[in-house]
């Protein structure tokens, strides 16, 4: 077997030098009968090139977004990504690398988490950044926790823009921890009346911008008010390249900010692994969930980082730690952070510009199919329309046609009456031709 | 003295000269400045053309400040992360012993695999007609799963080990709510010895946490498990093999006796490693056991993740499995994304995250149980056990076993007993130990051994490489009990940085880079 290095006669000397017959007997603390004596009833090893054939088998049943037309959003975007970043994070150092509890000779992953904490903050607008949670979804389920922390309540009121997905996260978590959660109706038109759920009694409000349906939201006047009433607001975003085009939630009085960070530097991968962004302001920093990472000076006075503040943690708070959150998605900042420093604000400016001017040229060709309707007022890279038939059904038929034309309404929300509105982003990877052919084959499917 | 190339290579005169650098770079070790010190708010590595004119439709949401990021061209980001990766140590730099954490060899095909368009370049909400290969792949690792733990469901969703425990222990949450002990059953058994990833999580899903005291050999006894038993006790969390390396001897009678009382049996399986093929948790009386794909499994760590957690669950748990997951009944297969889509029977607790879980980390799981097969799976355990006691045989009579009676598992379990006198630490033990070029195993975890140092070698160790750091660390030993403190105390001397000042970090937290003010105002 390729991977175990091993030969029998070695295995014969160290059980000879352990004193112990056979290896079994090292299994002795194994409950009568409860050791297994044969190999379980599943296939045997296999060389490389029979793995190669099978994963190759079952990868090709999928049609890869690269391959079409392609408008698929609604939390995970298709992006371009840098050679360079793909070449780095598969160095042996960062990739077999485990979590930098020994500073010294963890150098590498400590300055790249000092300088990720660091963008995202600029990013977002916010003083502080932790070193990333698993994802959007669970991130927001950790500041609403932190929310209920700060603020001694334990009340969240979630916008009906927020998406469902991470609403239903938060529902989770919440309802395991009896905490109560208040999820506003989908709001597809970004005009729901948010202000009049907060009062003395709620800890945060949860508003994502973009929102699900790709509408931009105002937030200071949801600040204002949660402020008032000694509430945070917790500002969600799912698509992080926004933030080179929009006005950064920590500039509209955002006291979290957690958003979904896979746009940058990170393939689609079906869903996962992605990575959480979470920043807030510097004085709920003990509050935080995650790894935090900061510099210092070692025995020589050269600065070096470590990973601090872990009193706040689990392996050393134990039951009273602010979050059990260990593993994160190390390789994914690292994707991450690797991309946007080839961006820089000079590229993820120009980038974000590219996103918006070709959803904009989209939503105006799908404006003129007929039956088709925009409901967005302001959009960033992804906007709703409403179709003369239910979206389910016209994104199987644009699929038969070679083109994935974004999500229905109805898959996320099935129940809700949405079932006429579908959800189209587009990135840079969509040219003019790709335009084209969704508009052309959208008239098709509903003539 | 000439070397191969014939010329002289004067190893003695260079050996006595040492000198401070001009740049404070040693060779191969440079130097590397943040990318806010080197790169320009101006710069940027990549190219894209400037659209075309369009009607803006950001209203009043467009940005009006900049960001405040400097870019790097490309020549300057390569050089700047390789000089960073090469501050790391890593599985493929030499041997990672850390106990807890299998740090085993990650295999490059597995990488390959997760690469294939068809897996990596797929959005989660895509139309499901498009992407059966990706349902393929989830419902053959959760056969594997399966197969290899004896249980009868698999929830796939959870995204690390931790989160994989708060899946568990929400179904353990919903299926007491469903036998109307909701409000009575509240309270999580927790080992001492237990990861703290176990009391955090039973906290934070609403659980009081009690513990279980640790008995004198390293083993949790069933006599101090029923005593605390009652109508008020939802479940036990309890890892198999322990943290102290042994498995379980009373693990069936555990599991029998929180049966008997109501309660469930949630396993941590961060050490599956040492047992896969050689016991399943399903023949022991196990509820629920979240599965490290990134440990027993071999997706890479990558420096603190991603991970991956999936739960497999007994019967008595499976109709609460969280959404999504995948319905396969009569030959035919559906996902089900929704509460009210699931199959009759069924009542998910929820949903612990935004998509299907960490595809990345299947496909790298499935290519590593393909490659090894049921035989590879099996033999790569009975290896991580073999090379634990081996290096456990050749350091026991320097180093202080806590728990000589029973054999250690995939895991060698040291105390500081041996160290008392000695002035030195067993952080100063690990510290040394980097200046042999090794990475320190566990320290101060379980905390239930003082001075803990938890060696896991895994299975990817030649027998050279075993003997080589047995004698490194019996050399190390000698010399702390010959009172050669100065290898330890001050080490270590050759790594990248020396060591840190951990307490002026937390206490005047640096948490990113801010622009230094000139010398000037600063004094004002």
């Amino acid at each position: 077997m390729r991977y175990l290095p091993l030969t029998d006669t070695d295995r014969e000397d160290m059980l000879a030098r352990i004193g112990v017959p056979s290896v079994d007997a090292l299994f002795s603390d194994v409950p009568a009968g409860k050791l297994l004596t044969e190999p379980l009833d599943l296939p045997r090893a296999k060389g490389e090139l029979e793995v190669e054939r099978i994963m190759g088998r079952m990868a090709a049943k999928n049609v890869a977004a690269t391959s079409v037309p392609f408008f698929v959003g609604a939390g995970a975007y298709k992006h371009h990504v840098p050679a360079t970043v793909d070449h780095l994070i598969q160095r042996s150092e960062f990739l077999t690398s485990y979590t930098p509890y020994q500073p010294e000779i963890a150098q590498g992953t400590l300055q790249y988490l000092f300088e990720f904490q660091t963008q995202v903050a600029a990013l977002t607008g916010m003083e502080v950044a932790n070193a990333s949670m698993y994802d959007g979804s669970t991130g927001t389920a950790e500041a609403v926790l932190m929310a209920h922390r700060v603020t001694k309540r334990r009340k969240a009121v979630l916008s009906g823009g927020l998406h469902p997905h991470y609403t239903q996260v938060v529902e989770t978590l919440s309802e395991m921890a009896s905490d109560e959660v208040v999820a506003l109706p989908a709001d597809v038109s970004a005009s729901e009346d948010i202000l009049s759920q907060i009062d003395d009694s709620v800890s945060c409000v949860v508003v994502q911008s973009p929102d699900v349906f790709g509408n931009l939201r105002d937030l200071a006047p949801i600040a204002e008010k949660a402020h008032a009433h000694g509430a945070l607001l917790i500002a969600v975003f799912t698509e992080v390249v926004s933030l080179g085009a929009v006005t950064p939630p920590g500039a509209q009085g955002a006291d979290i900010v957690v958003g979904e960070g896979q746009s940058i530097g990170n393939a689609l991968n079906f869903g996962g692994p992605y990575v959480g962004l979470f920043a807030a302001k510097s004085k709920y920093v003990r509050q935080m969930p995650g790894r935090l990472c900061g510099e210092t000076v070692d025995a020589d006075g050269q600065r070096g980082f470590v990973l601090t503040l872990s009193t706040r943690e689990q392996h050393i708070r134990r039951d009273k730690a602010t979050s059990n959150i260990c593993t994160n998605s190390g390789l994914c900042v690292l994707a991450f952070t690797i991309h946007m420093t080839l961006l820089g604000q000079a590229g993820l400016s120009r980038l974000a510009e590219v996103n918006h001017a070709n959803a904009v040229k989209l939503a105006d060709a799908l404006a003129g199919v007929k039956g088709v309707k925009v409901l967005n007022e302001t959009f960033f890279n992804e906007f709703t329309i409403r179709l003369p038939k239910p979206a389910a059904a016209v994104v199987e038929a644009l699929a038969e046609k070679g083109v994935l034309g974004g999500v229905p309404a109805s898959r996320l929300m099935p129940g809700a009456g949405l079932d006429d509105l579908l959800i189209v982003a587009n990135t840079e990877i969509n040219t003019d031709d790709d335009r084209a052919a969704f508009v052309a084959a959208l008239g098709e499917v509903l003539a | 003295m000439l070397n191969r190339q014939g010329r002289p290579t004067q190893a003695g005169a260079a050996a006595a000269e040492t000198h401070e650098t001009f740049t404070g770079n040693r060779a191969l070790q440079q130097i590397e400045p943040l990318i806010f010190e080197i790169g320009h708010h101006e710069t940027t590595g990549v190219d894209i053309d400037k659209p075309t004119p369009f009607k803006s439709r950001l209203g009043k949401h467009a940005r009006q400040d900049g960001i405040g990021l400097p870019g790097l061209s490309e020549p300057e980001a390569m050089r700047h992360y390789v000089r960073l990766s090469q501050k790391n140590y890593g599985i493929d730099t030499g041997l990672f012993p850390l106990g807890s954490c299998t740090m085993k060899h990650n295999a490059r095909l597995n990488e390959k695999m997760a690469r294939l368009p068809g897996f990596s370049d797929v959005h989660p909400l895509q139309p499901v007609s498009t992407v059966p290969g990706a349902l393929d792949v989830m419902l053959e690792l959760a056969r594997y799963l399966m197969t290899l733990t004896g249980m009868p469901a698999v929830a796939l969703s959870p995204k690390a080990g931790a989160h994989g425990e708060a899946c568990g222990m929400m179904a353990i949450k919903a299926a007491i709510a469903a036998k109307g002990e909701g409000a009575t059953r509240k309270i999580v058994l927790v080992p001492e010895s237990a990861h703290g990833t176990n009391p955090a999580t039973a906290a934070l899903i609403g659980f009081t946490v009690k513990s279980v005291p640790a008995r004198a050999d390293g083993t949790v006894a069933v006599e101090d498990v029923k005593a605390l038993l009652g109508p008020d006790v939802a479940a036990i969390m309890l890892t198999n093999p322990n943290t102290c390396g042994i498995f379980e001897p009373e693990i069936v009678e555990i599991a029998a006796a929180m049966h008997e009382a109501g309660a469930y049996f949630y396993c941590d399986g961060a050490n599956f490693n040492a047992i896969v093929g050689k016991a399943r948790p399903g023949d022991l009386g196990v509820d629920a056991m979240h599965i490290n794909l990134h440990k027993t499994f071999s997706t890479p760590h990558g420096g603190g993740g991603p991970g991956a957690g999936p739960v497999v669950l007994s019967e008595r748990l499976a109709p609460f499995a969280p959404v999504p997951f995948i319905h396969a009944e009569d030959g035919k297969s559906r996902l089900v994304e929704h509460k009210a889509d699931a199959p009759e029977g069924n009542d998910p607790f929820g949903r612990m995250t935004a998509f299907h879980g960490q595809m990345g980390m299947y496909v790298r799981a499935l290519a590593y149980m393909l490659s090894h097969g049921s035989d590879g799976m099996k033999q790569a355990s009975e290896d991580a056990v073999l090379n634990a006691n081996y290096i456990r045989a050749g350091l026991s009579d320097l180093m202080s076993l806590p728990f000589p009676d029973h054999p250690s598992m995939h895991e060698a379990l040291f105390d500081d007993d041996w160290l008392k006198g000695t002035g030195v630490s067993t952080l100063d033990f690990a510290k040394a130990m980097i200046d042999e070029g090794y990475h320190p195993m566990t320290v101060y975890f379980p905390l239930v051994v003082h001075g803990a140092m938890l060696i896991e070698p895994t299975e990817s160790e030649s027998k050279a490489s075993l003997d080589l750091f047995i004698a490194t660390l019996r050399d190390l030993a000698m010399a702390a009990k010959g009172n050669d403190k100065t290898r330890f105390t001050a080490a270590p001397h050759h790594a990248p940085i020396r060591r840190l000042d951990e307490t002026r970090a937390a206490r005047q937290p640096v948490l990113k880079w801010e622009k230094p003010q000139p010398v000037k105002e600063a004094a004002e």
